[in-house]
């Protein structure tokens, strides 16, 4: 542990801020996916109440949750070109794809609140709405899941020496990427259903959103056993940091003891608690992964320091992101206290 | 079609949709927050309909405003990964506060959308005011770094390789106030102008209505100034690009040879082979006083540089003349306005005024167009000027045509629907 500590630096903090955006993102933005995900799903005698609790839901705050994405990008540009420019090189299809998964969410979205029922009818929005929001987070996580499992490093060297397909497609289109991506849809879907229980004032409509939160943490239990069994082969490193690192088993306990904590909570009806936990999860996920490849940025190629910006460019980031900070924070707690359930 | 040819395509396709919902992203809310400020003052009702319209508006095209712009964000990667290799830490930093700006605006906009009923008249107005300025932030944060791709500072360069860097430098470049000016006015002025126009056309047919004068006038209250005062930073804009970029001085300007007292240029078509302009109206030493405010003041022709260094002639020189004449008919147009409303007569009223307003609706949004055309195109061959070539910045995937037409499609899709949208939203009201 003392040595962890010590390695930690001006870089490393930075890639720590940009994990935290990310995680932020996965909590806030990634929630208003996983509401996609059950206007798709919607089913019942409340089918409709069901979609309507979704909308009123996401519509004031994910324009916000989704400027996350953003700052996660544009920090990771700023802090870590060479990262940047290596994904977005290999990744290039996935990433694509995922880039027209968020434009037609967020345009159906709005489009089907704001009069386009003449123009492709409220359900054409709201299905293309709902299909968007369930392809975008899967592509999130084969993302991550090519990163996590050293293919990317392995192509970005082969650029110019190897195949349209070695280089483009075979690091992500892999049964590790595509098992996280299944992952953290569940886990999206996941934390939606939890909070959407949380805020409905209907009992009944309460209950729907808690019976979905209960399936999904079973997938999400399914899907995880399934990624951690992928990864013995498709992201050896990852595999050895998540079983092997002396942190590993505190880390698996305390994922373990917030997913118990979120499915009792759920069973007893406590949404608030189940709310804290599965969002406790949730971050531990994404941390466990975040540790089991440090210090690499992309394994086994780059580490933090290798690429990292000049240390100018870190520190006033830093200074921004203080500044930044600093409005952003009272802003978001003005946004969520106004429109937090409790005031319906 | 090249890999290069087509990663140009699709960027400035992104850009030149993403620039239009940018500037009514910035300027909308403003036109909402003073309608708003109008009706708290007044008690008038209309106001607060107007209110209400336009923050409609500034919802629909600030989602897609997000949206398009997240896009961009991305493919300064997926397209040019070897620019943001190079420059990301330099132009990383404008980026991120923009980041910010952006945070801001979005959770204001929730608040005001959704507050209307939820937070006091006073908070709902600040939330409108912070929409409306960190809009404008956010634009000159984003310009900030494309004034550094034209007039790059804070670099020190060693044969090709980043030795040291200095962000802050970057940031205040030469080009950066002028071209912020120019672009913050350029959002006032096609969107002040262009809801002005809409209004102006309803109001010829029925010319009682309050809520679309009331409109008219706090349309012009935004744009009528800003085209006024748009000539004024395009002159500051031109001084700027004749000292740190003469080759593009030359092509926007289709001027050839080397000489003092260079004539200003109307028209004329460039003939790069031939080396000369044929059929332009010259105004004697025009351009020599325009550029440097001396009639006998050197003008670097396009034969001083490098035949690979020049820019493509023909889309800069049209571009700026069509900039030049479009934002000139506002201006003329929006002084006629401003005539009017100091002699305490009826804006509304004047009839050819109301036609003039109508005519130059759109002239805003063709004029943005036309000037990014020139600023980007006459930067060319280079991606950061005199550092960076375009073709060296490319990504090496294949295929890149294939995300260019899915990208046309979802993006005509979408301007498609955002059209129909509004003008059925102009329709309800007329």
């Amino acid at each position: 542990m003392s040595g962890f500590l010590a390695s930690i630096g001006l870089p490393e903090i930075v890639a720590g801020l940009i994990v935290l955006a990310l995680n932020a993102y996965v909590l806030m933005g990634g929630a208003d996916f996983g509401g996609g995900v059950w206007d798709l799903l919607a089913g019942g005698p409340r089918r409709k109440e069901q979609r309507e609790h979704i909308a009123s839901s996401i519509a004031p705050i994910w324009e916000a949750n989704h400027v996350w994405l953003i700052i996660v990008v544009v920090m990771l540009f700023t802090a870590f070109p060479i990262v940047y420019a290596t994904l977005a090189t290999v990744l290039h299809i996935p990433l694509l794809v995922m880039l027209v998964g968020i434009v037609l969410r967020g345009s159906a979205f709005v489009f089907r609140s704001y009069g386009g029922e003449k123009y492709g009818g409220r359900r054409g929005w709201g299905l293309a709405f709902a299909v968007a929001s369930t392809v975008t987070p899967i592509l999130l996580g084969v993302i991550i899941g090519a990163v996590a499992s050293g293919d990317v490093a392995a192509a970005a060297a082969r650029v110019g020496h190897a195949s349209f397909v070695d280089v483009f497609v075979i690091p992500w289109l892999a049964p590790f990427p595509i098992a996280v991506g299944l992952f953290a849809l569940a886990l999206f879907a996941f934390l939606a259903a939890v909070y959407l229980a949380l805020g409905a004032t209907d009992p009944e409509l309460q209950n729907d959103f808690r019976r979905r939160a209960l399936g999904a943490a079973a997938v999400v239990f399914v899907l995880a056993i399934i990624a951690l069994l992928v990864a013995r082969s498709g992201a050896p490193i990852v595999a050895e940091g998540v079983t092997g690192a002396p942190w590993a088993i505190a880390l698996h306990l305390c994922t373990g003891a917030a997913a118990v904590t979120a499915i009792l909570a759920l069973w007893t009806r406590r949404y608030g608690l189940a709310r804290i936990a599965a969002a406790g999860q949730v971050s531990f996920i994404l941390w466990g992964w975040v540790l089991a490849q440090y210090p690499f940025v992309i394994p086994p190629a780059l580490t933090i320091r290798q690429a990292a910006a000049p240390p100018v460019t870190l520190e006033l980031l830093l200074i921004g992101l203080a500044a930044g900070a600093a409005i952003l924070i009272p802003s978001l707690r003005y946004l969520f206290k106004t429109f937090a359930p409790a005031a319906k | 079609m090249s890999d290069l040819f087509a990663a140009r395509s699709q960027m400035a396709l992104s850009l030149g949709f993403h620039i239009i919902f940018a500037e009514i992203g910035i300027a909308l809310p403003l036109l909402m927050v003073i309608a708003e400020w109008r009706w708290r003052r007044t008690g008038d009702a209309v106001y607060l309909q107007l209110a209400k319209r336009w923050a409609k508006g500034s919802a629909i095209l600030f989602a897609v405003g997000a949206v398009s712009g997240t896009v961009l964000s991305f493919e300064l990667g997926l397209l040019w990964p070897k620019f943001m290799q190079f420059a990301g830490a330099i132009v990383g930093l404008p980026f991120s506060l923009e980041g910010f700006a952006f945070f801001t605006e979005a959770i204001f906009l929730g608040v005001y959308l959704y507050g209307w009923d939820r937070i006091s008249p006073r908070a709902h107005l600040a939330a409108g005011l912070i929409v409306a300025a960190s809009g404008a932030a956010s634009a000159v944060f984003v310009v900030m770094v494309n004034a550094w791709m034209n007039t790059p500072a804070g670099v020190v360069l060693d044969a090709g390789t980043i030795t040291g860097i200095d962000p802050i430098a970057g940031m205040f470049n030469p080009s950066t106030v002028q071209q912020a000016l120019h672009m913050l006015l350029a959002a006032y002025a096609a969107t002040g102008l262009a809801v002005a126009g809409i209004h102006a056309a309803i109001l010829l047919r029925r010319p009682a209505l309050p809520f679309h004068r009331h409109a008219l006038i706090v349309a012009l209250a935004v744009g009528a100034p800003a085209a006024i005062l748009q000539p004024l930073s395009g002159d500051l804009s031109a001084r700027t690009v004749a000292r740190w970029q003469p080759v593009k001085l030359a092509a926007l300007e289709a001027q050839f040879e080397t000489e003092r007292g260079a004539p200003l240029r109307i028209g004329g078509w460039p003939d790069a082979d031939a080396r000369q302009t044929k059929f332009a109206l010259e105004i004697p030493s025009g351009l020599s006083l325009a550029a440097f405010h001396d009639p006998n003041a050197e003008v670097k022709g396009l034969s001083a540089f490098p035949r690979d260094a020049w820019p493509p002639l023909l889309p800069v020189h049209f571009g700026f003349q069509i900039m030049v004449a479009l934002g000139t008919a506002m201006a003329v147009v929006s002084l006629w306005a401003a005539v009017v409303a100091v002699r305490r007569r009826d804006v509304a009223g004047s009839v050819w005024l109301l036609r003039a307003l109508a005519v130059v609706a759109p002239f805003g949004f063709i004029a943005t167009e036309a000037g990014w055309t020139v600023t980007e195109v006459g930067r060319q061959p280079w991606v950061v000027q005199g550092i960076l070539r375009t073709a060296d910045a490319v990504t090496p995937m294949p295929g890149l045509i294939v995300p260019l037409l899915v990208f046309t499609a979802l993006y005509f899709l979408l301007g498609a629907i955002v059209i129909a949208l509004v003008a059925g939203m102009v329709r309800e009201t007329a």
